[in-house]
């Protein structure tokens, strides 16, 4: 084994060792890329000069997928293993490439190469999709094996559609939106409408336009904003939820990579609304190009005075940073969030207190979905009474849906609430490919299944609950009647146990017994019970688990048990089923 | 002093002082709530969600050991719905762990009729032991993640933080920096880590050799070479 030369990391060491325990992240991430890995000596260093506990480093480089205790290969090739990529065909991918792999093992090239599954990539209309260095591959299984370890590759070109374009104003162009070209279509007006307007006065236009988060939880805007400023505590912060990893979902990635400053302005008008002085913009780990667009606006920004000491000549003073995650899907919940940025583990908190009072290190926090951010300019500018004009009255605004799957145009759609998913699915989307309807996962892993019978639902939050179904983060997967949805199934629950963080006892022993179940289901051999300990294990939770993700964990299983009784039982029992 | 809250806890109306957990509640009205990772002297995590109650109004269940009385609280310790997340979460808990140490919980599986083989085929956690340090040793089969050795390790007490935690999901476990042997760590052998076990995870040495059938003498024998080899091992390696 090559010495480890600890005088690389100096830099490193200089830059985040101030910061404190806060950098820890950051600091492995500079760390890994120039080591390829994080050897002991490595992370002893950065924990002294963080002054951090050498434990507590090591318990974090353990938490996070995209940090490596022990040498990898010089390139990894992240296969996408979630359902749209499984149906276009993964599992071949990676067996290809895997075999490829060992082939050239003793290739004098030098290259050492490695092929790993991955979590849902969030490129589920490019599937299947895998993931170079951190490069995104759309339609991997059309690329050479040496282009792809090259990464050498085009970059994912997405659809973008709908009846309307607010939030996608400026997307579809392949390529960002700069500074200059987002001001002349009016952006950032917005916020310079707000600046002259008192912080109450724009958490009552908030309100007004009935805004909620479009991250999943379908909360009131406004009130969070309310809440978080009327709370004490100095400074406040506002975040940016960027972790988008929920299977399915790609939409942030595309407003990320197409209007960044969009979401810069929500962002601001949040903080001025609030009284925050400092923000943190959060971007999964697998996003690094969106990382490298967002990190160029911030700095168009500053250099144009909309961030810094005087907002745009005002005296409002506001600065943020922009952090990377590092491969956790429980970060997306914005308790493990803030733990996250703190240099921790990404173990959810225990809510109450809530953010609004007790977030960020411990201070009245506002963290808002990417989505929710981009509705702001548009609010701020045009009012909320002509945003109501769109969607109906309890679900206002524009709402965009991720279609991936079994579909004629996989892509990112933009539509006012209240069109019925039939509309989004034949009118935009072309169709389901390759058959007929069998059903759509809405809501993403954590969603539920709706079936033909469903078409007709207009998409509302009021629809929908009526319904049994969840909008969640408006992902939906469509499933042709060729597909074993066991299949499906068994992929969500590989998902799930591999996400849990594991501090609640329902969610950390919970996903692994149902991942077990849904094996022998998936296999046709169920065992008798098998569906009433599927029952007790999604209710317990459903019911019982600390956050969001082990409350959702079991929803997509225990909404196919509803319609499909008969995949659960061993296939000798059941009628003979349509296999792939 | 402090103002007073009252609530009903299974339809019996209770007085607590403000700031009082539904745990301690129930406890003043004669209730008992089962917990695991619950300790009087760590800081209450409510992850073993052994202790989760039905609170009206409340969308899910929740965690007694943390949720605070709040006036007019209607509260039921023991509903059917509160039953089958406890029985459930034990019956999954007995698929994972070695628990043949753990009296207590195994009395709460009596007691709620929570079956240990409701999980076959179910992986079990079963690491070797780690035998590391002349102290104690780290029976990682039988942990249940309560995290109270890793709280009291640091911030709860004794601020060495010498352990942590490795992986995640149902592939946590408790270890040190990069698994180095516990002498190679800041552990200051305080032992607390043992005190606040509650399976037997952490057990003292001697009590482990002595279970393996060693005489006392033996064991003297054993562990002095090991005490003695560490005391000269630092001045060497100055």
């Amino acid at each position: 084994m090559n010495e480890i030369d600890l005088t690389l990391l100096e830099p490193v060491l200089q830059t985040y060792g101030p910061q404190g325990r806060t950098a820890l992240l950051p600091a492995l991430h500079a760390a890994q890329d120039l080591y390829g890995y994080l050897p002991e000596p490595v992370a002893e260093a950065v924990a002294r000069a963080l002054h951090v506990p050498l434990a507590d480093v090591h318990g974090v480089i353990e938490f996070y997928a995209m940090f490596y205790p022990q040498k990898v290969a010089q390139t990894v090739l992240h296969v996408c293993n979630d359902p749209a990529c499984g149906m276009a065909g993964a599992d071949a991918l990676f067996k290809n490439l895997t075999s490829r792999v060992e082939l050239n093992l003793d290739a004098p090239s030098g290259t050492s190469v490695t092929v790993e599954r991955a979590p849902c990539l969030g490129l589920c209309e490019h599937a299947p999709a895998l993931m170079v260095q951190g490069a995104q591959v759309a339609q991997a299984d059309r690329r050479s094996y040496e282009d792809l370890v090259r990464g050498r590759l085009p970059r994912p070109r997405t659809l973008v559609g709908g009846d309307i374009a607010i939030l996608t104003a400026n997307c579809g162009k392949n390529r960002p939106t700069t500074l200059e070209e987002y001001t002349q279509s009016g952006g950032y007006s917005g916020l310079r409408r707000a600046l002259q307007s008192s912080p109450a006065e724009i958490i009552a236009e908030v309100k007004a336009s009935g805004l909620v988060g479009r991250g999943g939880a379908a909360f009131p805007t406004g009130l969070k904003w309310e809440g978080a400023a009327n709370a004490s505590g100095d400074p406040k912060y506002v975040v940016c939820n960027a972790d988008e990893a929920e299977p399915g979902t790609f939409k942030d990635r595309v407003l990320m990579e197409n209007d960044p400053h969009r979401i810069l302005e929500g962002l601001l008008i949040c903080a001025y609304a609030v009284g925050a002085s400092y923000g943190y913009w959060y971007i999964r780990g697998e996003y690094t190009a969106q990382m490298e667009i967002v990190t160029h606006a911030v700095e168009e920004a500053r250099q144009a005075g909309i961030l810094g000491g005087s907002v745009l000549g005002s005296p409002f003073h506001f600065d943020m940073e922009i952090r990377r995650g590092a491969g956790a899907y429980i970060c997306g919940e914005e308790t493990a969030l803030f733990e996250s940025i703190e240099g921790k583990r990404g173990f959810p908190r225990i809510k109450p207190p809530f953010p609004t009072t007790h977030g960020l290190f411990g201070r009245p926090t506002v963290i808002n979905n990417v989505e929710t951010l981009a509705n702001l300019p548009y609010i701020l500018a045009h009012g909320a009474a002509q945003y109501r004009q769109m969607g109906t009255e309890k679900s206002p605004g524009p709402k965009l849906f991720c279609l991936s799957g079994d579909v004629v145009r996989p892509g990112l759609y933009e539509v006012p609430f209240g069109v019925t998913f039939d509309h989004l699915l034949n009118d935009l989307a072309g169709g389901v490919r390759g058959g007929e309807l069998k059903a759509a996962l809405f809501g993403g892993a954590a969603g539920a299944f709706a079936t033909p019978q469903h078409l007709g639902v207009r998409l509302t939050f009021e629809d929908l609950r009526a319904a049994g179904l969840p909008l969640g983060s408006g992902v939906i997967t469509v499933f042709n009647q060729h597909r074993d949805l066991r299949d499906v199934l068994l992929r969500l629950g590989h998902f799930f146990a591999d996400e849990s963080c594991g501090k609640c006892y329902p969610c950390q022993l919970g996903t692994q017994r149902q991942y077990e179940i849904l094996q022998r289901v998936a296999a046709g051999s169920p065992l008798p019970e098998d569906v009433a300990r599927l029952q007790d294990v999604g209710w317990t939770m459903t019911d019982a688990s600390l956050c969001g993700l082990g409350q959702t964990a079991a929803s997509a299983v225990l909404s196919a048990m509803r319609h499909w009784p008969e995949l659960f039982v061993p296939a000798a029992q059941s009628a003979p089923q349509a296999q792939v | 002093m402090s103002e007073s809250i009252s609530l009903t806890i299974n339809g019996q109306p209770v007085t607590v002082p403000a700031g009082t957990t539904l745990l301690k509640a129930a406890e003043q009205a004669g209730i008992s709530i089962p917990t695991i990772c619950y300790h009087d002297y760590c800081t209450a995590n409510g992850l073993c969600r052994l202790c989760v109650v039905e609170v009206e109004g409340s969308r899910t269940l929740v965690a007694s050991c943390v949720a605070k009385a709040a006036p007019n609280m209607q509260v039921q310790t023991h509903s059917e719905r509160v039953l089958r997340a406890r029985r459930t979460v034990l019956e999954m808990l007995e698929a994972s762990v070695d628990l043949s140490e753990a009296p207590e919980i195994q009395a709460f599986s009596q007691e709620l009729n929570a079956d240990p083989q409701r999980f076959p085929d179910a992986e079990k956690r079963q690491p070797p032991v780690v035998d590391d340090n002349p102290m104690y040793v780290r029976d990682y089969a039988k942990c249940v993640l309560c995290w109270r050795c890793v709280q009291v390790c640091a911030e709860d007490a004794q601020y060495t933080f010498a352990i942590n935690f490795t992986g995640r999901g149902f592939e946590t476990q408790i270890g040190t920096f990069f698994e180095k042997p516990l002498p190679d760590t800041s552990c200051v052998f305080c032992g607390q880590c043992v005190g606040v076990c509650p399976t037997n995870a952490l057990k003292p040495k001697r009590q482990w050799l002595m279970e393996q059938g060693y005489s006392t003498d033996e064991i003297m024998d054993m562990t002095r070479t090991e005490r003695r080899r560490r005391k000269r091992a630092p001045l060497s390696a100055e």
